[in-house]
């Protein structure tokens, strides 16, 4: 996999772990509103999924490495997302780039409830996909005039 | 005592057998079913079948009252989430939490972890102590030639020491390529003479490594 050099030679502005369907919609959605943007994924067929426009680089690599951390540029980045489809090298990925690079801006996809919970209260900001998709089905499925507990009228 | 373990590979396993042997209380947490199945044959009822990332899981195996919490799968994040859990959520006195890339052992420390067992490096300084230093290094095989490029460092008790060049004994087809004396090049000519701390760079055939070895530094390598 080719390596495509930032425009400009402008620092990296954002890391983003895993190219995967969130992380390669991501990537293209904040390349797409002017961020210099650089993706890691251990699968160089990842990154298939950006498109041809995408003007950001992308590392191959794991998220949990220091020096593929740093060839991401993640020295002077302002964030870091990490969004694997594990909850635990996204949790010591954003961990290493909190703690040991600094990074301002630090997010993880944790899928399990309680330890996005834990990981939240020790200081890391994870997004819970499983309690959000979880709720606003439930939203979606309360709010209808005949479910149980909802005032039809009747 | 308990002891829980998380992780039922190869080091989980002896691990846990050692323990029961020596009469300690141990629960040890694995997710693979098979395993899981095969060990309680064998150890009895001291295997739990599950995740033991998972909070409800170390709930389960009473983590909240062990005395020590080992984690010792074949993958650092895996590790690294066990030790955090069990130090932070569950206060377990005693965390240990096995190293598998020993470039991780530092980040282990950075993020908290008390106690690591890094195997890796274990292994490395042993090796290095069994083996103090190798006199000669294969760099490289020119293929088709079937040369090899050779280093080799020369010490204070090396026979070649104050000899020149021209006058010591090579295997035949041998070249003294480069002298690295104090990080400079010395150009090699017969007149030249080793001087120990010499770095010495030669093309020798590969049947001749040992010959060459035996000619520069003695037979005496460690």
């Amino acid at each position: 996999m080719q390596e495509i050099r930032p425009r400009n030679n402008r620092q990296t502005d954002v890391v983003i772990l895993g190219c995967g369907r969130v992380g390669s919609r991501l990537a293209t959605m904040m390349d797409g509103d002017g961020f210099d943007v650089t993706v890691i994924d251990t699968d160089s067929y990842a990154f298939r999924r950006l498109p041809e426009t995408f003007r950001g680089r992308t590392i191959l690599g794991t998220g949990i490495d220091e020096d593929v951390l740093r060839r991401a540029g993640i020295e002077g980045a302002r964030t870091f997302i990490a969004v694997t489809n594990d909850d635990n090298p996204n949790i010591m990925a954003a961990q290493i780039a909190q703690t040991v690079f600094r990074v301002p801006e630090v997010l993880a996809r944790v899928y399990d409830v309680e330890r996005a919970n834990v990981y939240a209260q020790l200081g890391l900001k994870t997004i819970c996909p499983t309690a959000t998709i979880a709720q606003l089905f439930h939203e979606q499925v309360t709010q209808r005039p005949h479910a149980p507990g909802a005032s039809s009228g009747s | 005592m308990y002891i829980v373990v998380v992780g039922g590979g190869k080091v989980g396993y002896y691990l846990t057998k050692t323990l029961v042997t020596e009469g300690y209380e141990v629960l040890l947490i694995e997710k693979d079913a098979a395993k899981v199945q095969t060990w309680s044959e064998r150890f009895g009822a001291v295997v739990l079948h599950g995740d033991g990332c998972e909070v409800a899981v170390l709930e389960k195996a009473g983590v909240a009252r062990a005395d020590v919490l080992i984690a010792t799968t074949g993958h650092d994040e895996d590790n690294l989430v066990v030790a955090q859990l069990g130090q932070n959520l569950f206060k377990v006195p005693k965390v240990i939490a096995r190293i598998n890339n020993p470039k991780n052992e530092d980040i282990f420390r950075r993020l908290g972890v008390m106690f690591t067992v890094s195997q890796t490096n274990i292994i490395l300084n042993r090796i290095e102590e069994e083996i103090p230093h190798r006199p000669l290094i294969h760099l490289s095989t020119l293929r088709h030639a079937d040369l090899a490029i050779v280093e080799v460092d020369i010490e204070d008790d090396a026979p070649v020491v104050g000899q020149e060049i021209r006058a010591v004994r090579f295997p035949p087809d041998t070249i003294v390529a480069a002298v690295v004396r104090e990080n400079t090049l010395v150009m090699p000519r017969g007149e030249t003479r080793f001087a120990s701390g010499d770095r010495v760079i030669a093309l020798t055939r590969r049947a001749h490594e040992e010959k060459l070895r035996d000619a520069l530094v003695g037979d005496a390598a460690p």
